[in-house]
């Protein structure tokens, strides 16, 4: 295929071509050659219905731009030759023509107006990484720190906070997306007289370090957010259970922990207001499995980090038997900014079903890795060719694994499906925490669902049969076929040793270890049986071992 | 540090950092902020600071204030160091070793010339 600095897309469905599609680009193809840039731009045509709400709003034709990703629409035919003059000749965007980002799940059209190294980013969370000093308090105070638990102990009642999370959408960002509000609305509702605020700071997903970024670079948001859930669910006391290894992070926590006391935002009457909440940190000693709540819990109590049979569930019976609040740090990390601006503006970010912005750890074979913040719904494609920058030299993407071991393999096919909770929901694949492995041509799919089995393996915690017995059986079928010595019946083998997986084991852990084979199988389930039946890997990468070769 | 009772005092409390910071922006100070979050300090960045403020130490100068900052996100770039000049605006420096710190010290702190090909465009 030839490579060209930049591809247009135009919307192929039938009432874009209703709405003359086609004259649109005859259009496009004649400017293109008009200003002899055919060498330099493919045009052809995509299928928008996947991909935008089409029937919600007049936004057809749609004209989109790559590696840009700028979508245009409504374009009528006759704008076609203005399009190309003005974006691929003289390399601006046509304002007027931008479809409004409202009516679109992809928004990067609307966020393309800033300008900068990473043009489209959006802070909320990460506002004040590194841009702070995390060791000072007067720095976070002067970067409006503390204003949302001032606004909430004086103004607002706790249902009000919970209301106004609720009403702003926000989503758990750990990876199930339980609607954060209502979570608080039941730990609120559960009777008990002591409660508990936990942040699951057990970041163990291979690849993820987006909430060691907030923790590191701004741990006094997560102290404020903590505080607020506790005046909001009526707790006085919160745990963060950070992972072990992040050293500098516990001693960043600890050193804030004390400023914030010394102050007065956290102990005893904090603002005055008869509000007593204070904060412990707790490292964990490094096991995958303690990321699971109730496994978290047990660890926290000083027991074995096992999960728990649910329910109970934990916003009734969670730390010591009491109703305790669980969240993710990056959900915590946004809660002061909704209070401090009103839930209108976030739902403002972010699509319909899933409000506001997403952390996404980006990694792989793209010419830019690092952590980025995008509203909701942005694409894959647009993560790898705007913050990305593109895909390596020589690199054709294949494959992109998100939310670490447990997220899913989203084949190539996928990238164009907008990453929030309910479209990704849609095309049956999960977002988890946010971590973007994007994997190139050279990538051996039985080799990587090989490690990733690996890893579960050696995590699972033992507990229940079908995780133990099942992540160690899976590990050995996928091994042998990457061996050359798989049979046919081995994915028969596999298909119902998933399912069994994932109805009767005990928590997250077994259920999500049979993702990566659950996708393997549905989207690559020909390399698979090149593998088995042609004796061969297609990318060279898994080593057949001798008795394999003999075997054919 | 009293404990704080109320909006009003939060409020005053951040207009005074503010007003410090302007008041030293003002006067012309230069601020250096390396980037020390994990991925900065893997990279690097202890040495990086190290090589700031050896850079400091030998050659007097005053004015400068040295201070740290978790990651940007840019964890490619590390080791990242930012420098503030007066009411100017940041500039940000991406894979700063000990030498480039060396460099920028003397060309930007103390010359008043980014060092351009080091600049990352934020």
């Amino acid at each position: 295929m030839k490579i060209t600095r930049s591809m247009i897309l135009v919307s192929s469905d039938p009432e874009s071509l209703r709405l003359g599609a086609e004259d649109l680009l005859r259009n496009l193809k004649e400017a293109i050659e008009a200003y002899n840039l055919q060498d330099e731009v493919t045009v052809s045509t995509i299928d928008v219905s996947a991909i935008y709400d089409v029937n919600r709003a007049n936004i057809l034709p749609m004209v989109i731009v790559h590696p840009d990703a700028v979508v245009y629409g409504p374009v009528k035919p006759s704008d076609g030759r203005y399009l190309v003059e003005e974006h691929l000749y003289k390399g601006r965007i046509v304002n007027d023509l931008l479809t409004p980002p409202k009516l679109l799940t992809g928004q990067i059209g609307w966020l393309r107006g800033r300008k900068g190294y990473n043009p489209a980013e959006q802070r909320v969370v990460l506002e004040r990484a590194g841009r702070i000093d995390p060791e000072s308090i007067e720095e976070f105070i002067a970067a409006h720190g503390y204003e949302a638990l001032g606004k909430v102990l004086s103004e607002m009642t706790p249902e009000d906070v919970i209301a106004t999370v609720e009403k702003s959408g926000l989503q758990g960002r750990g990876g199930a997306g339980f609607p954060t509000g209502r979570k608080w609305g039941f730990v609120r509702g559960a009777k008990g007289d002591k409660k508990y605020v936990v942040c699951n700071a057990d970041e163990s997903e291979p690849g993820t370090f987006k909430d060691r970024i907030v923790l590191e670079g701004d741990p006094h948001q997560i102290l404020e957010a903590m505080t607020i859930a506790g005046y909001a669910i009526g707790a006085d006391e919160g745990y963060i259970y950070i992972r072990g290894e992040y050293g500098l992070a516990y001693q960043r926590l600890e050193n804030a922990i004390l400023q914030a006391k010394e102050f007065g935002f956290l102990g005893k009457n904090i603002f005055g207001k008869g509000f007593d909440f204070d904060i412990h940190v707790h490292a964990g000693a490094g096991a995958y499995v303690c990321g699971e709540e109730t496994a978290l819990i047990e660890s926290l109590e000083g027991k074995r980090g096992e999960p728990r049979s649910r329910p109970p569930y934990p916003v009734t019976h969670g730390l010591w038997n009491k109703p305790t609040l669980v969240n993710n740090v990056e959900t915590l990390a946004n809660i002061p900014a909704i209070l401090r601006n009103g839930a209108e503006w976030y739902r403002s970010l972010g699509t319909p079903s899933s409000p506001g912005t997403k952390v996404y750890t980006i990694m792989g074979n793209v010419n830019f890795s690092g952590v980025i913040e995008a509203p909701m719904g942005i694409t894959l494609r647009e993560v790898i060719n705007i913050y990305g920058r593109g895909m390596k030299p020589g690199s054709v993407l294949k494959l992109a694994q998100t939310g670490g071991s447990s997220g899913s393999i989203i084949p190539a096919a996928l990238q164009d499906t907008p990453m929030d909770f309910e479209s990704f929901r849609k095309a049956g694949v999960s977002l988890g925490s946010g971590a973007l492995l994007i994997c190139d041509q050279h990538t051996c799919i039985v080799d990587l669902v090989k490690v990733l089995l690996q890893f579960f393996r050696f995590e699972s915690c033992g507990k229940c049969t079908p995780c133990r017995i099942g992540t160690q059986r899976a590990y050995e079928t996928v091994e042998r076929i990457s061996q050359g010595l798989g049979k046919l019946e081995d994915l028969e083998f596999l298909q119902s040793l998933i399912q069994e997986m994932e109805r009767v084991s005990n928590c997250g852990l077994g259920q999500t270890a049979v993702v990566p084979i659950r996708d393997m199988l549905k989207h690559f389930r020909t390399e698979v049986e090149a593998h088995i039946l042609l004796g061969s890997c297609p990318t060279g990468v898994c080593e057949f071992s001798q008795e394999g070769e003999k075997a054919l | 540090m009293p404990a704080i009772k109320s909006l009003e005092e939060l409020k005053r409390v951040r207009e005074e950092a503010l007003q410090k910071k302007q008041v030293k922006a003002a006067a012309g100070s230069i601020q250096v902020i390396v980037a020390m979050g994990t991925c900065g300090i893997a990279a690097g960045a202890r040495e990086t600071m190290k090589s700031v403020l050896n850079y400091i130490e030998t050659n007097n100068l005053s004015g400068v204030t040295v201070t740290q900052t978790g990651c940007m996100g840019m964890c490619e770039q590390e080791p990242i160091m930012q420098v503030i000049v007066g009411e100017s605006p940041r500039v940000v420096y991406g894979k700063v070793n000990a030498e480039v710190a060396a460099q920028i010290m003397k060309q930007h702190v103390q010359g008043g010339q980014p060092l351009k090909e080091r600049v990352l465009p934020v």
